[in-house]
């Protein structure tokens, strides 16, 4: 670089920048409490905090979608006002966010240039942002067609838009909102390399993140969050994951996971050849074929959206299954009502825990038993007998430690680590013989994690057949004894505990069985 | 039966369909859906034809009509931007509200005759045998006006920057707003539009094509039927208007059968009985209703192409912003 103040997009620097007291309440939360955050050209800087701690706040004031009570922002020492996402982008602040914002139905070229003033106004001037979206690419390294139409696109591409878009509006400062949270480990070593180019030559990033390897992967510094407050500021070299993990929660906790040696036992759960289509008539399932056997964990590892939720369901009978058969215990259950496979002995942690787990307007005791409301001890006839519904609830809110005011507390105003882990309760409560996990972690703090897991493996330990259902890549490993792996519908490959690397289950899950079948025999070769 | 009359008077009233439609295909690609065409349409009828009666002004008339439809509409934005209410209650309630407003109003104006919007013929192209009579003679400025109307429409949609923006807010408010697009002012703005022009439709009626206020019936439901037609037109105003000259000839056509007593030399049931008319009448509504309702199902509006954001209120900030 011939200019040192200059960007390779030919843009000044943000040499600092500086966010100071910032104060944010909603109602009946205090969001930021008195925040100090920043920032330096060249840096990146890991903003650390589990669900609900406050990072998307913060950032949300910075980039002008709210606006803080107390506090100030400060660019290179200078006091700024932001009023709107236009005052961020003036000021050379992108933000790259956790949810794409993409339109969906436009190109590349055509969503870069939303916002801007084309220099043929009123006509549209997108070959010229065309150019200049090729001439950016270039100077990165990002991969990306200007004429594509974004809904033809793989997650990882609209990733890389995403940060063409931030850079063509002249970006010096990026806020990176959990990108890794859909790409595959490989996308991810990708991203990650892009990142740590932009920050060589300049640009000051903001990494915000829940996963702690991540953070030792990426980062210069890192800023923890625990309620609104700030608990930690350190260089990444200084510290390890305990110590980050300990400032998140705010005690200690267990990041590794004891899986005691079990043999299983008969297969509970059997899909053969299972196909599914959606609404749309679209296959969702292809010939699943899958075993989970009695003391056995079977993760189930891909990309979002690529069958899961209709795995998941087919089997919980929410799904029709049109080909195929779903066994359990040998008995064909293939398309029952989920009634009656909940009397089968099936137990099933839904991933939209509010939507599919609970109802939220009723209480935690009315929750606890849902599906069993009907009968006794419960109910006699059309009546329901409170003392049981208590003593029950109060059991497993006891066996669980479920933390909630009483039993008597609506269930949306629990946490969701607490939600889950009512969810847990009332699952394991009814003795099944196969448990369907689905994201039975997402969005649930460490703690929570951390007893979940704990629970989960315990079952094994006592014979129950699991299917687990992860987008995150850290349970699945920690916890199953085989994985399979899905993508676009189709299970590409199996791997046991043991060869599970993040390689292979990377390549898997970017749908490339083949070069798998090669790596795989380059290894046995070996 | 003369195809040449069915086509000459579907041109006529079909153009009241390509303006209501297409205002509403503006509404809707910024993600608005305004049931209230039929309230603004009949209140854009009432106000040009008493202002061109009591001012003798026929220009001003329009222009008016105009105004009314779009003021009446800033009503339905302020309800669903502003407040962000639900789109479909808002929307009946707007046409209750310029029925009602209009049917006062417009007490008294029924068999007055004002200055009317004038008809002509297209020196020269009225000469072309066929083509002439049907697209370039006697017809109302208005219909010339509509055939340069849907390609402009079409143009500003999808091939100018403001036509981008608009489709980036109905499909993707976020994105827009993050990018530093006013979603607010962009819906306020093509919401206030569509009122414009479903005044303009409404005037089309009064000063235009049939002229005369009949009180309720002077719309009669046509408001609606611009509705299913961007349905049927999948948001593409060429297409709404290709449907509304359709449309138009449809209904002069199920007039016309009632005329001859013989139909391809068999005996016309609708001439020995006119009632069958009004099963034939119904049609335009019955595809209406019928679009209405296919249109409502999620994955079929998905299909045709319907904007993604449409009905759904913007509240900045809200899950993933």
């Amino acid at each position: 670089m011939s200019n040192d103040n200059l960007l390779p997009s030919g843009l000044p620097r943000i040499e600092s920048l500086e966010m100071r007291g910032i104060v944010k309440k909603f109602p009946g939360v205090l969001a930021n409490d008195h925040v100090d955050f920043d920032v330096k050209a060249g840096e990146i800087h890991a903003l650390l905090g589990e669900n609900g701690a406050g990072k998307s706040t913060l950032m949300k004031i910075l980039y002008g979608l709210y606006h803080p009570e107390e506090g100030g922002i400060y660019l290179n020492g200078r006091p700024i006002t932001i009023n709107s996402p236009t005052d961020s982008l003036n000021h050379g602040i992108g933000m790259i966010h956790q949810h794409f914002m993409l339109v969906d139905n436009l190109t590349v070229a055509e969503n870069v240039a939303l916002g801007l003033k084309s220099s043929r106004e009123p006509r549209l001037d997108l070959d010229v942002v065309s150019a200049r979206v090729r001439e950016l690419a270039d100077k990165y390294g990002l991969r990306v067609d200007p004429d594509t139409v974004i809904s033809k696109m793989a997650v990882g591409e609209r990733q890389r838009v995403e940060i063409v878009k931030a850079l063509y509006r002249g970006a010096a400062l990026l806020v990176l909102d959990e990108p890794t949270a859909v790409l595959t480990p490989q996308e991810v070593d990708d991203l990650f390399v892009i990142f740590r180019q932009m920050a060589a030559d300049g640009h000051a990033l903001i990494f915000i993140s829940h996963k702690l390897d991540e953070i030792f992967a990426l980062t210069d510094r890192v800023t923890v969050l625990r309620d609104g407050r700030v608990t930690g500021a350190v260089l990444t070299s200084e510290t390890n994951k305990n110590k980050l993990a300990n400032m998140m929660v705010g005690r200690e906790v267990s990041l590794t996971r004891e899986r005691p040696s079990v043999t299983p036992g008969k297969a509970r759960l059997k899909l053969e050849n299972v196909s599914a289509v959606n609404e749309d008539g679209q296959p969702v399932l292809i010939n699943i074929n899958l075993v989970v056997r009695s003391g056995e964990i079977v993760g189930v590892a891909g990309v979002s959206g690529n069958g899961q939720r209709p795995l998941a369901e087919a089997i919980a009978g929410l799904q029709r299954v049109g080909n195929g058969r779903v066994l359990m215990d040998d008995q064909d259950v293939t398309n029952l009502a989920p009634a009656q496979m909940f009397d089968a002995g099936l137990a099933y942690i839904p991933e939209e825990r509010m939507h599919d787990g609970v109802i939220k307007d009723f209480s935690v005791a009315e929750n606890f038993i849902l599906q069993d409301h009907v009968r006794p001890p419960f109910a006699k006839g059309i009546f329901l007998n409170f003392k049981q519904i208590a003593a029950h609830a109060q059991e497993l809110i006891n066996a669980f430690s479920i933390k909630t005011p009483s039993r008597e507390t609506l269930v949306k105003n629990l946490s969701g680590g607490n939600i889950q882990k009512l969810i847990l309760a009332r699952e394991l409560a009814r003795q099944p013989r196969v448990i369907i996990a689905a994201q039975p972690t997402r969005g649930v703090d460490i703690g929570a994690t951390e007893y979940i897991h704990a629970q989960l493996l315990k079952q094994r330990s006592a014979g129950l057949a699991t299917l687990l259902i992860s987008e995150d890549l850290d349970e699945v490993k920690a916890l199953s004894d085989r994985i399979v792996v899905l993508f676009g519908g189709e299970i590409m490959g199996e791997l046991s505990h043991e060869e599970a690397t993040p390689e292979k289950l990377g390549l898997l899950m970017a749908g490339e069985r083949e070069i798998e079948k090669m790596i795989y025999t380059f290894d046995k070769g070996r | 039966m003369n195809f040449e009359i069915i086509l000459h008077a579907g041109l006529a009233t079909g153009t009241i369909l390509l303006f209501a439609g297409i205002g509403e295909i503006f509404a809707e690609r910024a993600g608005i859906l305004n049931l209230g065409v039929e309230g603004m349409m009949l209140l854009g009828a009432m106000a040009g034809f008493s202002i061109s009666l009591t001012t003798q002004n026929v220009w001003l008339g329009l222009v008016v009509a105009i105004l009314a439809g779009g003021i009446l509409s800033l009503a339905h934005g302020l309800v669903t931007i502003h407040f962000q209410a639900d789109q479909v209650v808002s929307g009946l309630s707007l046409t209750f509200l310029g029925t009602g407003l209009a049917l006062v109003f417009g007490k008294g104006l029924t068999g007055q005759t004002p200055p009317l919007i004038p008809s002509f013929d297209i020196p020269g192209l009225a000469a072309i045998p066929f083509i002439g009579p049907v697209f370039f003679a006697n017809h109302s400025l208005l219909v010339y006006v509509g055939y340069f109307f849907a390609p402009l429409a079409w143009y500003y949609i999808n091939r100018t920057r403001p036509g981008m923006h608009l489709r980036a807010v109905g499909e993707k408010p976020s994105a827009a707003d993050t990018m530093g697009v006013n979603v607010y002012r962009l819906r306020y703005f093509y919401v206030f539009v569509g009122g414009c022009l479903a005044g303009l439709a409404g005037a089309t009626i009064s000063l235009a094509v049939s002229p005369g206020w009949y009180s309720d019936q002077t719309t009669s439901g046509q408001g609606w039927i611009a509705i299913g037609l961007v349905i049927f037109a999948q948001w593409n105003p060429l297409k709404a208007a290709l449907g509304g000259y359709l449309f138009g000839a449809l209904r002069r056509g199920i007039l016309d059968l009632q005329g001859p007593a013989l139909l391809f030399g068999l005996a016309n049931p609708l001439y020995i009985n006119s009632n069958f008319s009004f099963f034939l009448k119904m049609t335009p509504y019955i595809l209406t209703i019928l679009a209405l309702v296919l249109g409502s199902r999620a994955a079929i509006k998905k299909r045709l192409g319907a904007p993604a954001a449409l009905g759904v209120p913007y509240i900045r900030g809200e899950r993933g912003l």
